[in-house]
């Protein structure tokens, strides 16, 4: 009980302090001796955003002690899939001790002076940085089949969606400009028009496109807004784990 | 349920609207005085403390703690709340359901920011309603984290609710698992994980970034039901093409109100509701008054009409 209300007590403090800071940034936090008579709103909201830092730094920790212990139970027991344990935590040690040997005063994490890589410059360049490169291209193939999927004409929606989605590709690439005369033409009987696909893609996102998004922006500020406001007064303690149902 | 009688002004509500109106009151003056009254006068007062850049934000600020306040008075006083259904957030205890009668397990993503984002205190409120009904039904649960912070108070959360569902003696520290702080090892580190440990339900509610999709097309393919929430617009098409049930944007953050049923969380909702109302009708206010002053007096035109229309749109847009 107690703890939860400590819990609740600092999460009033913290938000009203950003707040205040937001609209009142440069009134005195504690106008009176032996305070610091130069702490102000803002100043207190900063130094709250320091803090935040520091307390995810020792929260790190807490989180490298969970992967250690969870995967060296799993290698332990020779659970299903060990093996990948045996690679993380491999992974988790030696860039550990790259790290850690790059603390001497001539060596460093970065190049050598004479532009040859450290140890821990040579893993993050040769084995880390392709791994997540990789990923992040795999991102291509599972756009198109996203792609496929939405695009399907199961429905009027899906339709308008592949006819909107398909200007807006075409409006995007020279191929769209190359063609608009001709689209125009045969669209209307005249020349001309040898920017249709590119207006129309313009059209699309800045009109349709923005008063959706807008509608949406609106409608999840209010909200952020609501549950802030429940978390300052105390009122949303379900991300405490306590709720008030029964 | 109250026992005053009908028709007659709540005190509560009648102080929460009393202070509203004493707090917008230098407003109102600033609004009624000449601009060189208000310099000479208690202008630069208020200058000194206040941020003044900010009285669009501030006025807002006000109407709606007033208005979220009231409807939560409201709602204490036992007035009758209606809240829309919200298909993603009836599913919830489905997707639990089916995996417990699957016996596979429930992957939970909080997303991938910190506590200092709102979408996670959000998800977390999520977590818990989802912990709680996990640790009812003795489902499997295992939420996976990107950031420390937030992998601790995942645990904080999840402890609490089965403590609060008389099942502290089936929370297991492994329940919430750290991965790591890189968004792409953390990627292939929960794709492997839908895929191997094949999970019946996948949670992927807070803030994400490029790996949505990613999440989202891979646990498509393992058969799992999927339930997305995020207030990201450029990720909420992702989810929406991949995920069985999406929570868009205020639908997720009124997702914890919603689940917990809570008439006091509720009366929030309704009264960030009225809010909206009153956003939409001052937008609406302020296109027609476009329309009729362009109609009048043309685009460059300066009548009053115009001018109020403009200053209806620059203080919505704070500038």
């Amino acid at each position: 009980m107690m703890k939860r209300r400590i819990a609740l007590i600092l999460t009033f403090i913290a938000g009203s302090l950003g707040l205040f800071a937001f609209f009142f940034p440069g009134v005195p936090l504690f106008p009176v001796w032996p305070f610091v008579a130069t702490a102000n709103f803002k100043s207190a909201s900063d130094r709250l955003d320091t803090w935040m830092v520091i307390v995810a730094g020792f929260a790190l920790t807490l989180g490298v002690v969970n992967v250690v212990q969870t995967h060296g139970r799993k290698i332990m027991r020779q659970e299903k899939g060990w093996m990948y344990s045996v690679a993380l935590l491999g992974g988790l040690f030696s860039m550990s001790a790259a790290g850690i040997y790059g603390l001497q005063p001539t060596e460093g994490i970065g190049k050598y002076t004479d532009g040859t890589s450290t140890p821990f410059d040579w893993i993050f360049g040769n084995i880390f940085f392709p791994l997540q490169a990789t990923m992040f291209a795999l991102l291509a193939f599972f756009m198109a089949s996203a792609a496929y999927r939405a695009f399907r004409i199961r429905s009027f929606q899906a339709t308008l969606l592949l006819a909107a989605a398909v200007i807006v590709m075409l409006g995007r690439i020279p191929f769209g400009e190359m063609i608009s005369p001709h689209l125009s033409e045969s669209i209307t009987g005249t020349p001309g028009g040898a920017y249709l696909l590119p207006w129309l893609t313009n059209w699309i996102m800045d009109k349709p496109n923005s008063a959706g998004q807008s509608g949406i922006i609106i409608g999840a500020a209010l909200g952020a807004a609501a549950l802030s406001l429940r978390v300052i007064l105390g009122l949303e303690t379900s991300y405490l784990g306590q709720g008030k149902e029964g | 349920m109250s026992d005053r009688a009908p028709g007659k002004l709540d005190p509560i509500i009648a102080l929460i609207a009393g202070v509203s109106l004493l707090l917008l009151l230098p407003v109102l003056v600033k609004l009624v005085l000449p601009a060189a009254a208000w310099e000479s006068g208690p202008g630069p007062f208020f200058a000194s403390f206040f941020e003044t850049k900010n009285t669009s934000a501030f006025v807002l600020f006000v109407v709606f703690c007033s208005l979220v306040l009231i409807s939560i008075r409201r709602a204490r006083i036992g007035a009758d709340l209606y809240i829309r259904p919200i298909a993603g957030l009836k599913a919830v205890d489905e997707a639990i359901g089916r995996a417990t009668e699957m016996g596979r397990k429930i992957l939970y993503v909080p997303g991938i920011q910190s506590m200092d984002e709102i979408q996670t205190i959000a998800s977390l409120a999520v977590l818990g309603h989802v912990a709680k009904q996990t640790a009812r039904y003795g489902a499997d649960l295992d939420v996976s984290n990107r950031d420390p912070l937030t992998y601790a108070a995942a645990r904080e959360t999840v402890k609490q609710a089965y403590i609060e569902a008389g099942r502290p003696d089936a929370f297991r520290e492994s329940l919430v698992n750290y991965i790591t702080f890189d968004q792409w090892a953390l990627t292939a580190a929960l794709t492997g994980k839908m895929v191997r440990e094949k999970p019946a339900a996948h949670f992927f509610i807070g803030s994400f970034y490029a790996e949505a999709l990613m999440l989202a097309e891979v646990g498509q393919t393992t058969g799992a039901i999927q339930i997305a929430g995020t207030a990201e617009l450029a990720q909420l098409p992702f989810f929406v093409c991949a995920c069985d049930y999406t929570l868009i944007g205020e639908e997720f953050y009124a997702a914890s109100a919603y689940l917990s049923r809570a008439p006091l969380l509720l009366g929030s909702i309704k009264g960030q509701d009225l809010v909206k109302g009153l956003v939409l009708a001052w937008l609406l206010l302020a296109a027609g008054l476009i329309v009729a002053a362009a109609a009048t007096g043309g685009a460059d035109s300066t009548g009053p009409v115009a001018s109020l229309s403009k200053w209806m749109v620059s203080v919505l847009s704070h500038k």
